[in-house]
């Protein structure tokens, strides 16, 4: 077995034996289905289609900042983690295979918003736009798993928790994933297209119906993919584990 | 001058009760290194090593060879930079300045480390992850793993093996750990404090293990400070204090090289002795360590002091450690 793959094994199994942990990232946007979009838009497929994809959007950013940003600052917290990086593995196989776990757990947060929708809504996806949307969600995961990655390796897990708090409420409203495609407010109107998760969900929303992604939002997410990677390979390369002065 | 060092029996420096040795009967692990060593190698070895952390001086300057076929202790109380060195040898961190270097390579670059072992720190352990899974998972690591059952039998923890390891006791989770650095079947065996907080039988059953390595032909680099043992194991000595080697011996050399000697005698009430440089009462007797024996016998007729039954013997080598690290006392740092 390749070693990403067992990485990505060990991390899961470390996660599945506290499945509290994987409910975690799953609540919010399906609490969040259940009392914004069913009441409000769930007889008007449109609508709720759109509310869907904002939704999923939100699970996919709140799995990977929470899961990275604070998992690997936990990690990092433990004495386990400097003793696999003396094992004989470059960085490689042990950050793949976190992402591969990641993008496992990620698919796993967003299924009962799936569900929430199916059932409870109106919404409704050809077989070719639910696939389309599905590719979408690893496509988005990277500015997000990055964004947690350089929250992690760059600060202590009390810290990170914080920060990944801070974080997460203004980008999900700033991005407009808790309104309508064009019924958000004039200050979100402005502020969203310069956001990751405006162009996230733009790209979900062109995926799964027929919307046409706005230019300055998908250009803005590519240029906070290369900005959150420089910040997260930086914080990577810098870290030595946990420093006190 | 006289001084308040740490006493002699000071437990910080944990003695242990002896145990006899025909009584052991403890699993003795066989695990031979993979590769047949040159003696005379240079399997690590740190070059004028200096590792800052901040403002403090972790490691100063410091040079250390360890050759294919050694067993080497490195010996030095909590903050001496024993763990700052051994883990830039394992490649976890950088020096600040000078080199390391691990099998002829950087260790920071994987390759160099796949004739290493390491032991994890025993708290460290997955807590969640079963003993099968932690060796399984250390084991991917490597081309030609010691099979798992193999592994756990010889560390005595076959019935474990389902267990998960934040549910074993603490010396089930130190074997597990130790066993770990066995399991690639390493030519180098690095050891941070192999026994720390273990009962003597469990410290015994690791030494055998350790001995077991040797004898096949491993090399190994502990760190303890326990000095005991490191006599008990280590042919060679390497004693740090304050980011610094003080000494770098053999176990004989390094008692002869401070020569310090324990004077003992029955007194009431001694005055300011020079060249004492630890000071023990126990039942009704004084135990001044001196590196200067005749020298403070005649301080003490000199002075007058009405003494009795006086003992000038040599020193363990715990007292010898004491003495070298007495002198100077900066702030460390632990590590």
């Amino acid at each position: 077995m390749p070693l990403a793959l067992v990485h990505a094994r060990y991390q899961l199994l470390e996660i599945v034996r506290i499945p509290v942990a994987v409910f975690g990232s799953a609540f919010f946007p399906a609490a969040a289905m259940l009392f914004f979009v069913v009441p409000f838009a769930g007889d008007d497929a449109a609508g709720a289609t759109y509310a869907t994809g904002a939704m999923v959007t939100f699970a996919v950013m709140s799995a990977n900042i929470f899961q990275y940003g604070v998992g690997v600052a936990e990690d990092r917290d433990q004495p386990w983690n400097p003793y696999t990086r003396t094992l004989p593995a470059g960085p490689a196989p042990r950050l793949a295979g976190r992402i591969l776990a990641g993008l496992v757990l990620t698919y796993l947060s967003m299924l009962p918003v799936v569900v929430i929708a199916a059932v409870g809504t109106a919404a409704r996806v050809t077989a070719v736009q639910f696939l389309l949307g599905a590719a979408t969600v690893a496509v988005i995961s990277v500015p997000f798993t990055l964004l947690g990655l350089a929250v992690g390796y760059s600060l202590p897990s009390k810290a990170a928790i914080v920060v990944a708090q801070i974080i997460f409420f203004p980008l999900a409203f700033g991005g407009g994933l808790l309104s309508g495609p064009d019924d958000a407010p004039g200050l979100i109107k402005a502020v969203a297209p310069f956001l990751p998760t405006r162009g996230a969900v733009e790209l979900m929303w062109a995926a799964t119906t027929d919307w046409r992604p706005d230019q300055v939002s998908v250009v803005m997410l590519g240029v906070w993919i290369v900005v959150l990677a420089a910040i997260a390979g930086w914080a990577y390369r810098r870290d030595e584990g946990r420093r006190f002065t | 001058m006289r001084r308040n060092l740490p006493e002699i029996g000071d437990n910080r420096y944990h003695r242990h009760p002896p145990v006899a040795r025909s009584g052991y009967t403890g699993a003795v692990p066989d695990i031979a290194p993979a590769t047949a060593t040159i003696p005379g190698d240079v399997l690590a070895r740190a070059d004028q090593a200096t590792r800052r952390y901040g403002d403090v001086l972790a490691l100063d300057r410091v040079d250390l060879t360890v050759h294919a076929g050694e067993l080497v202790g490195l010996l030095g109380p909590n903050g001496a930079g024993k763990s700052t060195l051994l883990n830039l040898l394992v490649g976890l961190r950088r020096p600040t300045a000078g080199q390391v270097e691990l099998f002829g390579g950087d260790p920071r670059d994987p390759a160099s480390r796949r004739l290493i072992g390491v032991t994890p720190q025993e708290t460290g352990l997955p807590g969640t992850l079963r003993v099968g899974e932690v060796v399984d998972f250390v084991a991917a690591h490597f081309p030609d793993p010691v099979p798992r059952g193999e592994l756990l039998d010889r560390f005595g923890l076959t019935e474990q093996v389902r267990r998960q390891t934040g549910g074993l006791s603490g010396g089930q989770r130190r074997r597990l750990a130790v066993a770990l650095a066995f399991v690639g079947r390493p030519r180098l065996v690095i050891l941070d404090e192999p026994t720390t907080g273990l009962d003597v039988e469990a410290r015994h059953t690791l030494w055998e293990a350790v001995r077991g390595f040797h004898a096949d032909g491993g090399t190994v680099l502990l760190s303890s400070h326990y000095l005991e043992e490191v006599e008990a194991l280590a042919h060679r000595v390497v004693v740090i204090g304050h980011g610094r080697v003080l000494a770098d011996d053999t176990v004989d050399a390094v008692r002869g090289i401070v020569g310090v000697r324990r004077v003992s005698l029955v007194a009431d009430d001694l005055p300011p002795l020079p060249g004492v440089v630890a000071t023990e009462r126990t039942e009704g007797r004084t135990h001044l360590l001196t590196t200067d024996a005749d020298q403070l016998v005649r301080d003490l007729v000199t002075a007058r002091v009405a003494f009795r039954d006086l003992e000038v013997r040599p020193t363990s080598l715990e007292e010898a450690f004491l003495a070298i690290t007495a002198d100077d006392r900066p702030a460390t740092t632990t590590v």
